[in-house]
């Protein structure tokens, strides 16, 4: 009862920060909705059991990728008079509608088609540091090495692009 | 009881409102956090699979998409500075150099 509860909240929540997000005026205003989506699907993974990924989303969203937004948004001085951000034009918004539409629809349909798929119940495992961690070192070793070859490739090339010419 | 299927409903909407993000925003930095909304939809879908299947894989591949979503916002935050610089403003539809 309680996890019904906590699953509607969080995710009406959710769905309210997430809709600020995509017609906020005002870039500040977008980043700091997309915190609370993130910290909304924090505690929804929680409720699935997800522990360290919960905990690890929250370090690095709301810790680290929102804080970088946030700092270019102000970095760029585009938060206060939203003159550099238009809103798109009619054209786009019914487009943009119509798109989504569709793309709901179907994914309504592949949902209600494999319904009878879904009604299995949840499942023992937990998602706690040691288990996740024996299967990312033992199954997932080598995806997990590449990963810090992507890191570092990200790294590198933000240096790259962002680093001001030497005069 | 809260099945498989509220979570993937949930998980559909918000990709769905990424979705519309990229499509009807202008700006550089709206669309990227419109694509971070996307990435975190998929991951939902991962870890209520992971949940429902018993298969603790999915989570191990939440944690890559978050490596890739933090690849992806720095280089797409410097390709947006970088952008800012050159042209003096973040609308993609003055990025048109492009264009033949």
């Amino acid at each position: 009862m309680g996890e019904a509860a906590a699953f509607y909240f969080f995710a009406a929540l959710s769905l309210i920060s997430a809709l600020c997000v995509v017609n906020a005026k005002n870039p500040v205003y977008a980043v700091l909705s997309l915190v609370v989506t993130m910290f909304c699907l924090a505690a929804l993974f929680v409720l699935l059991k997800a522990f360290f990924v919960a905990a690890v989303h929250l370090l690095v969203y709301a810790g680290a990728v929102l804080v970088l937004f946030l700092f270019v948004v102000m970095l760029l001085g585009v938060g206060a008079e939203g003159s550099a951000t238009p809103a798109a034009g009619p054209v786009f918004r019914v487009f943009g509608t119509v798109t989504v539409a569709a793309l709901l629809a179907e994914l309504g349909l592949v949902l209600w088609l494999a319904a009878d798929h879904f009604r299995s119940a949840p499942e023992a495992t937990e998602g706690t540091l040691e288990a996740v961690g024996r299967l990312l070192f033992r199954q997932y070793l080598l995806p997990f090495e590449v990963t810090s070859v992507l890191l570092l490739v990200g790294i590198i090339g933000a240096v790259v692009l962002a680093r001001r010419e030497p005069a | 009881m809260i099945g498989l299927h509220h979570y993937l409903v949930l998980s559909a909407i918000l990709f769905a409102a990424g979705v519309y993000g990229i499509l009807s925003r202008r700006n550089v930095l709206l669309i990227l956090l419109s694509v971070e909304l996307m990435l975190n939809a998929a991951n939902l879908s991962f870890i209520a699979f992971s949940r429902y299947l018993g298969d603790l894989g999915g989570q191990v591949f939440v944690f890559f998409t978050m490596v890739v979503a933090a690849c992806e916002v720095t280089v797409g935050l410097a390709v947006a500075i970088l952008l800012y610089r050159t042209r003096g403003s973040l609308d993609t539809d003055q990025a048109d150099w492009l264009k033949g």
